[in-house]
């Protein structure tokens, strides 16, 4: 046991801009140290999208159709982009319910800390996540035939879409990890993952579904985004004559728009509601 | 006491969640420097009144101050003043001792090197030096607990909360948390402790409020409610099982109380109304009518009777202990608490 210590002097007080900045980097930092401490999580969540491309590219592929004969691993790859952002969510959502189970989000908002940054700090480092995965993803498609046709721009430009979903994606984890606690919050989470990912035009044309549900994988924000990203990547995609169809580039702006206009206040107000 | 010597005020505090009353009209005041010890059963509302003065918690009506200042309006104030440590070692369980310690430290602002170099003495004080490197997930209860601690302290803050810090901890690791905890103590931080565990109170507390249905219904010295409330008590233990009866009227008459009887262990225990019983008197009363007292003492009641005392109920988890004891105690008479707990009894110090 030392001798007594000192009340060290914090450098600055107060919850303005600057500090809800230095403290989002903080807690960004935390992620990332999670990730180095502990990387099979990543390495898991990582490889169960890898199986999916394989899975659909060697299993299923042979017996996939696609318009115009285009090759069904281009065909794929723009939906599989999207699908890995739809599974984010329940990662977003375990870590911040982890928190609020633990405590530990008590003790941040006992300190003398930005509260946004909590939020903000998981938004970030989700989103670097997100990058990460999308870029490993793209690989895995170049290594399988899969190319982006379209110009440089283009391509960037179907990546912000894609990243754009995640990030409105993210804010609907947060409100989850807010409301759910515990394991139900985990099978609960992925339990809505899969239809949400499988009800689209990722993998299957909704033209081929019966009416009601084509219409249901038409308008469902990741058919959007994914139409859209088909278009930019130069890759094949399933017509269709619906209006959500003819405007997809424009719907893969507002549906992330939409989400995060309901979600993101949903959640700031379910994090202000944990002092109720 | 001028409110300036208060590290600590609540005054008629309220809080319902819903339907269900959780805080009804509580106050407390702390001196500086001391340990206040809030005992009461689950759902007394501790765990509330520490979130309320913690500032995690909004609240219905009255008002509460914490190292002078309002918790409701002068909040960010008041969380660079204290120290939370909650029923949960609220820690992050992937990173390191230390690094959950320059994270801490850093979102108290105390910049990357400052932080880095607070980490090392914290760790060093809770005696964690050696793991600070290691995953949270591999410490032992204790050790969580000790970071824990370590955590709140960053800031050294002057009011420490501590709810129910040694929940579910072995006698071990309960021992090292109160160890760190009497260390904070002797450097003059106040303490506001939460427990069901009496014996924490009695071994950490200088005073104690006991707390039921979310108000303070005694206050005190911890001896200062056993005296005020409960009175002395005499347990005597005979040599033979037949002798009880007889050790029973003997002791009933001459100190006025009813014995309560444990067959099993030939013991009997009685209230000392009047403390001028004195033992020596029990015993030769008890040789006149031909009893040999095989064991016979005189001693402060615990603070599970107080407050059985004042609520008319054991504390959880003291519960399944009197239960197995009444089972032994065949024809045992209890202690009749309920009619007397009628009505706060305020021990005024």
């Amino acid at each position: 046991m030392t001798a007594t210590l000192d009340r060290p002097a914090p450098a600055a007080t107060g919850g303005g801009l600057g500090n809800v900045l230095t403290d989002s980097v903080t807690l960004t930092g935390r992620s990332l140290a999670h990730w180095v401490r502990n990387p099979a999580t990543l390495i898991a969540s990582l490889a169960f999208n890898i199986v999916m491309v394989l899975m659909f590219a060697f299993l299923f592929g042979g017996a996939m159709a696609v318009p115009d004969g285009g090759s069904y691993r281009e065909f794929l790859m723009p939906g599989m982009f999207a699908m890995t952002m739809i599974f984010g969510i329940s990662m977003t959502t375990i870590a911040i319910s982890t928190d609020v189970e633990r405590g530990v989000t008590d003790r941040f908002r006992s300190m003398p800390m930005a509260p946004a940054a909590i939020l903000i700090g998981r938004a970030v480092a989700d989103m670097l996540f997100a990058v990460v995965t999308l870029v490993v993803m793209m690989l895995v498609g170049l290594a399988i035939g899969w190319r982006a046709n379209g110009s440089v721009g283009a391509t960037l430009g179907a990546m912000g879409l894609i990243l754009l979903l995640r990030f409105a994606l993210i804010w609907v984890g947060i409100f989850l990890g807010l409301v759910m606690r515990g394991q139900e919050a985990v099978a609960g989470v992925q339990t809505l993952e899969f239809p949400l990912g499988f009800l689209s035009n990722a993998f299957v044309a909704p033209s081929t579904m019966p009416g009601w549900l084509g219409a249901i994988a038409e308008w469902n924000p990741l058919s959007s985004t994914v139409t859209a990203t088909r278009v930019l990547f130069g890759n094949p995609g399933w017509g269709g004559d619906s209006w959500v169809v003819a405007n997809a580039s424009l719907m893969a702006v507002v549906w992330p728009l939409v989400i995060l206009a309901v979600f993101l206040p949903l959640a700031v107000r379910r994090y202000a509601s944990l002092s109720d | 006491m001028g409110s300036s010597d208060l590290a600590v005020v609540a005054e008629g505090l309220r809080k319902r969640y819903g339907d269900k009353v959780a805080l009804d009209g509580f106050d407390l005041s702390v001196p500086r420097g001391t340990v206040c010890g809030l005992l009461g059963p689950n759902g007394a509302g501790k765990t509330t009144a520490v979130r309320i003065l913690a500032t995690l918690q909004c609240f219905d009506g009255g008002r509460a101050e914490v190292a002078g200042y309002d918790v409701a309006t002068e909040a960010a104030q008041v969380r660079y003043r204290i120290g939370l440590v909650g029923q949960n070692a609220a820690v992050d369980e992937v990173l390191g001792g230390h690094q959950n310690l320059v994270m801490f430290g850093k979102l108290y602002r105390l910049g990357a090197k400052a932080a880095r170099q607070r980490a090392d003495e914290l760790l060093d004080r809770f005696g964690l030096a050696e793991v600070g490197g290691k995953p949270v997930k591999s410490y032992s209860g204790g050790m969580r607990r000790r970071l824990d601690l370590a955590a709140g302290m960053i800031l050294a803050p002057s009011v420490l909360f501590l709810d129910e810090p040694t929940v579910g901890l072995d006698p071990r690791g309960r021992n090292e948390v109160w160890e760190a905890v009497r260390a904070l103590v002797r450097q003059g931080t106040t303490v506001l402790l939460t427990t069901q565990y009496l014996d924490e109170a009695d071994q950490l507390a200088d005073r104690v409020s006991v707390i039921d249905t979310g108000r303070v219904i005694a206050e005190g010295t911890p001896d200062q409610l056993k005296t005020k409330t409960g009175g002395d008590r005499i347990d005597l233990a005979v040599h033979d099982r037949e002798w009880l009866a007889l050790a029973a009227r003997t002791v009933e008459q001459l100190t006025g109380g009813t014995p309560e009887l444990d067959e099993e262990d030939r013991k009997l225990s009685v209230r000392v109304a009047n403390s001028d019983t004195s033992l020596i008197e029990v015993i030769r009363a008890l040789d006149a009518a031909g009893v040999t007292a095989e064991d016979i003492a005189l001693r402060r009641p615990t603070l599970d009777e107080v407050f059985l005392h004042l609520t008319g109920r054991r504390p959880v988890g003291e519960e399944a202990k009197a239960e197995k004891k009444d089972k032994g105690r065949k024809n045992g008479k209890k202690d009749a608490p309920v009619a007397e707990s009628a009505g706060a009894q305020e021990v005024n110090a």
